[in-house]
């Protein structure tokens, strides 16, 4: 009986301390990523090179699933507010729901679901081929040629990806309360221009976003680059991908929003 | 000058608790082509990675050039691998460039040649290796044995004073395998440069190389030309180039006594 306690204690003790040793291993990659940035802005190409793949192959989820959340928004919205009789606050409803929250956090998501698991994928598997390990003995640092300009990829794209899904998802809204409902469309576009404030509403979503986009490409890259280098290793790698940025990006937005509202 | 390009006196290496390398000797003089063969997971590879400087010895020294890697700056560890060329097991090659832009990452990477310089070294080091025509490839589209010699083309792109090959004959066929045991040695003495092969393969390995340093259970445990340690008849060089399936290596992994094994049944 003991034994066991003693047993399960240190089991629990093990897994705290491989935890936080693997927080401090993520916080020095993160640190000596940004330290070694320099190459990513010296030779902007390959920076640019991988903003297409983050950035540019993300559009079309991105797009798609902005068009659809739109959708959706103008028709529950529209169902609530018309039992208040004020339905023509649909376009504000839609358009501050997508700019504080659905824009930054959706697109974060699905980010985290198509760039960063094909970051880790990737990754992991250059290190299992030992393509980074020959880039050492070639005398380059792969955190700088391989790891930076990726990361500074997905904090650029991010919040331009961002902006892209609350646009399109007010379209989508748009879409579905003014031609399909019958919503005044002058109302629709007037209040909604009246009520959402370029600081508070934009600027504040603008900012979740960066802070996402750091946190997601981060995530991704370290999972990859600590990958075991074997199939399995990788593949558990790319899954804890999207958990942590999944948890990461719903747990910062409510610290985000909290500190925003207050 | 030092005579020996790379030296290491008395090394020892420890992974994960375990003793690796108990305190390892070898000499790679200048335009030589030397072997280090031993049994799988002996840590031939190791080695490598330590005269490289990717992994610190426990214990001892690797000279390189007559410097002691492991006390190196980071920036001094990069600058002696510029001298070094190393070519992985199974090529490493990067799979998002193509063959030419392969061969021409070393030298865009640390040079500030101009493109059409670039071009020619790389249609010069691929038409070395007989791949010229290959130059617009991706690595997904070659066979193992012609991205081994597109790593090679890339390992010696800069013209390193050391080449180092990590089993460059695993998984090849003949006509490949003696393409490459070919280059090898045609590379080393065109560029005079030094090469260490890290392999297991006796017959290829005996045909072409100065020297051999057997290793096993982390040390040394035979030296000598191709000709002296085919007369040898140390108990485990004899078993290695007869690939005999017992003797100093057991053929089984350590193990209780089979018939107390058995006798105890399934509930032990």
């Amino acid at each position: 009986m003991l034994n066991r306690l003693n047993r399960t204690l240190r089991g629990i003790g093990h897994r705290v301390i491989d935890r936080i040793w693997r927080l401090g291993r993520a916080s020095r990659f993160f640190l000596s990523t940004l330290v070694l940035s320099g190459e990513s802005f010296r030779r902007l190409h390959l920076t640019i090179r991988e903003m297409y793949f983050t950035g540019v192959l993300s559009l079309i989820i991105i797009m798609v699933s902005a068009l659809f959340v739109g959708m959706v928004l103008g028709l529950q919205g529209y169902n609530t507010l018309q039992k208040y009789g004020s339905s023509d606050a649909i376009g504000v409803l839609v358009a501050l729901s997508l700019v504080r929250e659905l824009g930054p956090v959706v697109t974060a998501l699905l980010f985290a679901g198509r760039a960063g698991t094909a970051i880790t994928a990737e990754i992991g598997l250059m290190k299992a081929t030992e393509q980074l390990s020959a880039m050492e003995m070639m005398a380059v640092n792969p955190i700088a040629r391989v790891v930076a300009p990726r990361f500074w990829a997905g904090v650029i794209s991010m919040p331009f990806l961002a902006a892209l899904f609350s646009m399109v998802g007010v379209f989508g809204g748009y879409l579905v309360a003014v031609p399909l409902i019958g919503v005044d469309e002058g109302a629709f576009w007037s209040q909604m221009q009246s009520s959402v404030d370029f600081h508070e509403d934009i600027v504040n979503g603008v900012i979740k976003s960066c802070v996402f986009g750091v946190v997601c490409t981060i995530i991704a890259l370290f999972e990859g680059y600590d990958a075991p280098p074997t199939a399995e290793g990788v593949s558990r790698a790319t899954t804890r991908t999207v958990v942590n940025s999944s948890l990461a990006v719903l747990g910062l937005d409510f610290v985000l929003t909290s500190f925003m509202l207050n | 000058m030092t005579e020996n390009i790379v030296e290491i006196n008395n090394l020892s290496f420890a992974y994960n608790n375990r003793l690796l390398h108990k305190g390892i000797n070898m000499r790679f003089p200048r335009g030589k082509v030397v072997a280090i063969m031993g049994g799988s997971g002996s840590g031939k590879t190791t080695i490598l990675r330590l005269i490289g400087g990717q992994l610190k010895p426990s214990a001892g020294e690797v000279r390189v050039d007559g410097k002691v890697v492991h006390k190196q700056s980071r920036q001094e560890i990069y600058r002696l691998r510029r001298k070094m060329g190393m070519l992985f097991q199974f090529g490493a090659l990067f799979t998002d460039l193509s063959v030419f832009d392969n061969v021409a990452f070393p030298m865009r990477e640390h040079t500030d040649l101009p493109e059409s310089v670039i071009r020619d070294l790389v249609l010069l080091k691929l038409n070395a290796v007989g791949l010229r025509g290959a130059r617009d490839l991706m690595p997904s589209e070659l066979s193992g044995g012609m991205s081994r010699r597109v790593a090679l083309a890339r390992a010696v792109a800069l013209d390193p004073a050391i080449i180092m090959y990590d089993e460059p004959f695993a998984g090849l066929d003949p006509i490949s395998m003696g393409v490459i045991v070919n280059l090898i040695r045609s590379l080393n003495d065109a560029l005079g440069a030094t090469s260490i092969v890290v392999t297991h393969d006796v017959h290829e390995t005996f045909a072409f190389v100065d020297y051999i340093y057997f290793v096993s259970d982390g040390v040394v445990v035979a030296e000598g030309t191709p000709d002296d340690l085919s007369k040898s008849d140390l108990p485990f060089v004899h078993q290695f180039v007869h690939g005999e399936a017992d003797g100093p290596v057991p053929f089984h992994y350590a193990a209780p006594d089979y018939r107390q094994d058995l006798l105890r049944g399934a509930n032990a």
